[in-house]
């Protein structure tokens, strides 16, 4: 037998399993464009909707005239509120727990904002019935500012006040005003006050997280199609959780959730963009109900840029207090966020901030108090977790920039006010003043190592001559090092305080093992360009003996894949992984009996060893998994049922807490505002690593996308509410040009409840990337008496900087 | 973004092309590479019921280098001027200057002749022609004629050439001495926010002659005759480089977009300018 022959480091090699640098088995077909998108699914008979969308920001709409639309030729249909008014889908329910229009009923909130649905036979003739549609417009006063919100006697939502004007309770509790959504607050006040007020050193900062959008290379989009015979609709479409979809959709229509197939086919990139339903998804599907026909929807760029879920968009005031010798005493954070016109945050339910309380980051802070507003604004609603945990971009940037700031206010390495702060090794499992119990982490360790890999000291004493090259006018180029170190909070999570509108967030691996040996695995989880079908194959390799190549990984169509709540916040790995490791650990309890009946011992006395079991001090005596799963099935075996499945809901204890230590160095020129990125060093802990390579593209991205979001991607608007970052020309979205070459490295502390203690992250190295560019770019200018700066930090607002710090001249 | 219902022409000859022109005005535009006018006609922005496109008109996509001069066939792409060694080596500028434009796959398609005769602010080839004095052939119903590149520009997208005349070729005087292309840029594919192209000729440690054009810093491409006159005579040093640029800044007249307000804009066309005149100071 070639197995007797093949040593053990072999057979483990063979397995691919965890630890091992398999090559992405996704890219054979992505790489050769035969990926299977939305857009790739074509129908017999299937036509076409696309919307009419509201040049403005705020107005009353007082007629819509579909006549000279229905006279285009090819134009089939044109869908207004009114139309969906009696099925009771004129509005939608929020994953926030607010409601959304899906077509304008009386009025727009938004630029952009679907106005009527023009259903035709083919894309050419929905763009000419759009153009042939006439609204009526009453512009009315725009709201773009949250704070201006809050004060306007402009009520933007008849919805929030009662027949008296005086406002209502919201989702969350009562409002403040007309256009307020909720107060959501974390920590202790009063406690945190009195440290603060009576702290030796405060420091005291503002920041504008501005508003971005995730931007997947793949716009959102659907294909419904109702069969009228058998009365089932199903719904292709680009869904970073079909599940909660196919359940959402039920409780909204009625339709019972049998009757309901959706399918998420190749995803294009999510990164919190498709977790939401949007207006196309129920337009797309009253329309195959009323034609029976199948009908796509898909959105252009602007389309997805002026409407569909936006991130960030946080104005943030902090306050944070130390000691003189700068051990943090005390940390206060107010947020006003602006959710647009509808509350369309994707939070798990409890959480309308998200986690913004994880904000006293990874450090030892007693006391804390947040505080959270939401307001409506004339923008696009969304407020979604672009490549992070709910909200955590937003906390970790504040506090790393709290942390800069306050090692000003002290005068201190901004470095080494890190490491007397951090949370130490032997304090974990560590609760936080705001609650979280962190799993485990060695922030220490990981800081000296990046320090010493980008040689911390060096690097500023380079700055330092810099510096002094500079005022002797030697050169205009100042050097910035930026430091980051942070705390994710990933894989949402417990079902004990986290659900989306009701559903728990637990996750599901449903594998089975075939007769020869190789296996299917379904997970309640979708790929969207992470990998799974690679990373899940190799957990599952290590814990049951068989090839990953042998073992098939498939996702998204809820008709076979087990429940679970989709993949975004970083939770497939630390959910969803879990799950199938679980499950995987029922197939090797079954295959222990099985072999231990083969090989004629008790239970106990076989153990298993990388691809079989073998006696336990016999190590000749074994049988291959291969071989156990013939038998499984072809073999009458006393007490044992026929078969090798297994499927496993898994409720994670706790959530996992990655982290990782950043240094980004830059050159920044003077006069331009040109940021030069030299250097950029990233240190991730993600616990047990399933593929290094993998781990590595997707720091890569992470990465990319946090140099986009710090260096020059927003969503900007005009004071009337115009978008004028609908297109890639003016919203930053990097290539291989813009970014620089980098540097990654790892510590592996294990998350102490996973059950391969996995942590998750493809959202880390955003989080803690934004602030380490932002940082960068503030650090440059921090000799010359700079405290904080508002992202984006693209040229002019860096030349800015430099122009009010008197470096022109 | 799918344009409004049009019809497509192709035709064999340039005689094809003025009779579709004649015959339906200025409902008809010529296309050489689209990558301008298509972006435009799918926003809707540009209404074109009768598109022609020029790809199967010979005789454009020539590049002939003359001992006085060079002649560049309107449907020469950005590519070609980035391939072609000769040209590279009598006019490096030209490549110098493509190479900044959009990215590998537009340059594919774009052509000389759409970059200059669309007038966008933005486009590069505009300024660039200007400094080179260069000339554009317009052909018409009435026949061929020359217009100086510096005249050819009357405000964006509205320029000399007539709208029943295509424009041809582009005739550059043979470039003499230190060259620049100088553009700065948010990313890969970006419009200028300010670019300066400057063709400078050193006769021993004296500035001989300077030929300054900027792009992106007016509704057209700005010829600043005063920055290369304050610049002839000098040895082209500090007090020189100064005199120039504000010169050029009062030739230029930014307006504010996502690219930043006027006075950055002014402050990084003088950083511009200057740094295109030291390195073309510099190869001269």
């Amino acid at each position: 037998m070639k197995d007797e022959v093949t040593s053990r480091e072999e057979r483990i090699d063979n397995l691919k399993g965890m630890g091992c640098s398999r090559k992405r088995v996704e890219d054979a077909r992505f790489t050769q464009g035969k990926g299977n998108y939305v857009d790739d699914i074509k129908l017999d008979g299937m036509i076409f909707g696309d919307f009419v969308r509201s040049p403005y920001a705020h107005a009353r709409i007082k007629s819509i005239d579909t006549a000279a639309a229905l006279e285009v030729p090819g134009v089939l249909a044109v869908l207004t509120a009114k139309d969906l008014e009696p099925l009771g889908l004129h509005w939608m329910p929020t994953l926030a727990g607010d409601k959304q229009m899906v077509l304008a009923d009386g009025k727009v909130l938004f630029q952009g904002q679907e106005v009527a649905f023009v259903v035709a036979e083919d894309r050419f003739a929905a763009a000419d019935g759009i153009e042939a549609v006439e609204v009526e417009y009453e512009e009315l006063e725009v709201l773009v500012d949250p704070f201006k919100s809050l004060e306007s006697d402009v009520v933007l939502r008849e919805d929030t006040v009662d027949e008296a004007g005086k406002p209502v309770d919201g989702a969350h509790g009562p409002r403040k005003h007309h256009n307020h959504i909720f107060t959501w607050e974390a920590g202790d006040k009063d406690p945190t006050f009195e440290v603060i007020d009576n702290a030796e050193v405060v420091a005291t900062e503002s920041m504008y997280y501005h508003r971005t959008h995730p931007c997947p290379l793949e716009t959102c989009g659907c294909v419904a199609s109702m069969d009228k015979v058998n009365g089932k609709l199903t719904v292709w479409g680009t869904f970073q959780a079909p599940h909660a979809i196919r359940t959402v959709v039920s409780l909204i229509t009625g339709i019972e959730e049998h009757n309901i197939r959706i399918i998420s086919p190749d995803i294009g990139g999510g990164f919190g963009n498709k977790v939401g339903a949007y207006p196309g998804y129920i337009c797309s599907a009253v329309a195959s109900i009323v034609t029976g026909k199948p009908v796509k929807w898909i959105e252009d760029r602007m389309d997805n840029l002026m409407t569909t879920a936006f991130a960030r968009d946080y104005h943030m005031t902090g306050r944070i207090s130390a000691t003189k010798e700068g051990k943090i005493t005390g940390l206060h954070c107010h947020v006003t966020a602006d959710h647009g016109g509808f509350d369309a945050c994707a939070d798990p339910t409890k959480f309308p901030a998200g986690f913004m309380n994880i904000c006293t980051g990874s450090y030892d802070i007693p006391t804390a108090f947040l505080e959270v507003d939401g307001v409506y604004t004339n923008k696009a609603p969304g407020g979604v977790s672009y490549r992070c945990s709910f909200r955590v971009t937003e906390a970790v940037y504040f506090i790393e920039r709290m942390i800069e700031v306050l090692a000003i206010e002290l005068n201190m390495d901004a470095a080494e006010l890190r490491r007397i702060n951090f949370i130490k090794k032997e304090q974990f499992p560590y609760t936080a003043a705001l609650g979280w119990e962190y799993d485990s982490g060695d922030y220490h360790t990981a800081w000296d190592k990046a320090l010493k890999a980008v040689d911390y000291d060096g690097l500023r004493a380079e700055q330092a001559q810099r510096v002094e090259d500079f005022k002797a006018g030697k050169t205009r180029s100042l050097m910035g090092i930026g430091l980051s170190f942070f705390t994710e909070i990933v894989g949402a999570g417990p079902v004990k305080n986290c659900d989306i509108l009701g559903l728990g967030m637990f996750d599901s691996c449903e594998i089975r093992i075939h007769p020869t040996g190789s296996a299917i695995a379904r997970l309640g989880t979708i790929s969207q360009g992470q990998g799974h079908a690679t990373t899940f194959a190799q957990i599952l390799a290590s814990e049951i003996g068989l090839p990953a190549d042998s073992i098939t990984i498939e996702e998204g169509d809820t008709d076979t894949a087990p429940y679970g709540l989709g993949t975004y916040g970083s939770r497939s790995t630390p959910v969803a992984g879990a799950a199938t490791a679980m499950a995987g650990r029922k197939i090797r309890a079954k295959a222990q009996m099985i072999a231990a009946y083969l090989l004629e011992v008790h239970d106990d006395d076989v153990e298993f060893d990388v691809d079989r079991f073998v006696v336990k001090g016999a190590p000749e005596r074994f049988k291959t998994m291969k071989e156990i799963a013939f038998a499984a099935y072809n073999q009458a075996i006393p007490g044992i049922e026929p078969g090798l499945e297994a499927v496993s809901y898994y409720d994670p204890p706790n959530m996992t807490y990655p982290f990782g230590a950043y240094v980004c160095v830059m050159d920044i020129d003077v006069d331009t505002g040109v940021a030069d990125i030299r250097r950029f060093y990233a240190l991730d802990d993600c616990g047990t690593r399933i593929n290094p390579m993998v781990i590595e593209g997707q720091v890569h991205g992470g990465l990319t996308e946090a140099l986009a979001v710090a260096l020059g991607q927003e969503i900007a608007y005009d004071d009337m509410g115009n978008v004028k970052t609908g297109t890639l020309m003016d919203f930053f979205l990097p290539t291989a040009w813009e970014v620089p070459n980098y540097e990654t490295d790892y510590t592996v502390t294990p998350s102490p409840h996973h059950p391969i203690g996995a942590k998750g992250v493809g959202e880390s190295p955003h989080v803690g990337g934004v602030p380490c560019f932002s940082n960068a770019i503030q650090d440059a200018f921090r000799p010359f008496g700079n405290r904080h700066t508002n992202m984006p930090h693209d040229h002019w607002r860096i030349w800015k900087t430099a122009n009010e710090l008197g470096l022109h001249g | 973004m799918i344009p409004a219902a049009f019809e497509y022409y192709r035709p064999k000859d340039m005689a094809g092309v003025l009779s579709i022109l004649e015959e339906h005005g200025d409902d008809a535009r010529v296309m050489a590479g689209g990558h301008s006018l298509i972006p435009m006609m799918k926003l809707r922005m540009a209404d074109v019921p009768h598109l022609i496109d020029l790809q199967d008109v010979e005789g454009m996509s020539g590049i002939e280098i003359g001992v006085e001069a060079i002649r560049i066939g309107a449907m020469v792409t950005q590519h070609d001027i980035i391939d072609h060694e000769p040209l590279a080596s009598a006019a490096p500028i030209l490549r110098e200057a493509a190479l900044q434009i959009a990215d590998p796959q537009v340059r594919y398609m774009g052509t000389v002749g759409g970059n200059v005769a669309n007038g966008d602010p933005g486009n590069d080839m505009p300024g660039l022609m200007q400094c080179l004095d260069a000339a554009f052939t317009v052909v018409g119903p009435d026949g061929e004629r020359d217009i100086p590149a510096r005249d050819f520009y009357e405000a964006a997208y509205m320029t000399a050439r007539e709208d029943e005349e295509v424009l041809t070729a582009v005739t550059i005087p043979m470039p003499k001495g230190g060259y620049a292309y100088e553009k700065q840029k948010r990313k890969i594919g970006d419009y200028a926010t300010a670019a300066a192209a400057v063709q400078i000729v050193n006769d021993g440690g004296t500035c001989a002659s300077a030929s300054i054009a900027m792009t992106n810093l007016s509704d057209t491409p700005i010829y600043s005759e005063a920055a290369g006159a304050a610049l002839v005579g000098t040895s082209v040093d500090d007090a020189a480089m100064n005199a120039a640029v504000a010169a050029m800044l009062g030739d230029i007249d930014p307006t504010e977009d996502n690219r930043g307000p006027i006075a950055f804009k002014k402050h990084v066309a003088g950083v511009i300018l200057r740094r295109a005149i030291e390195r073309a100071w510099s190869r001269a």
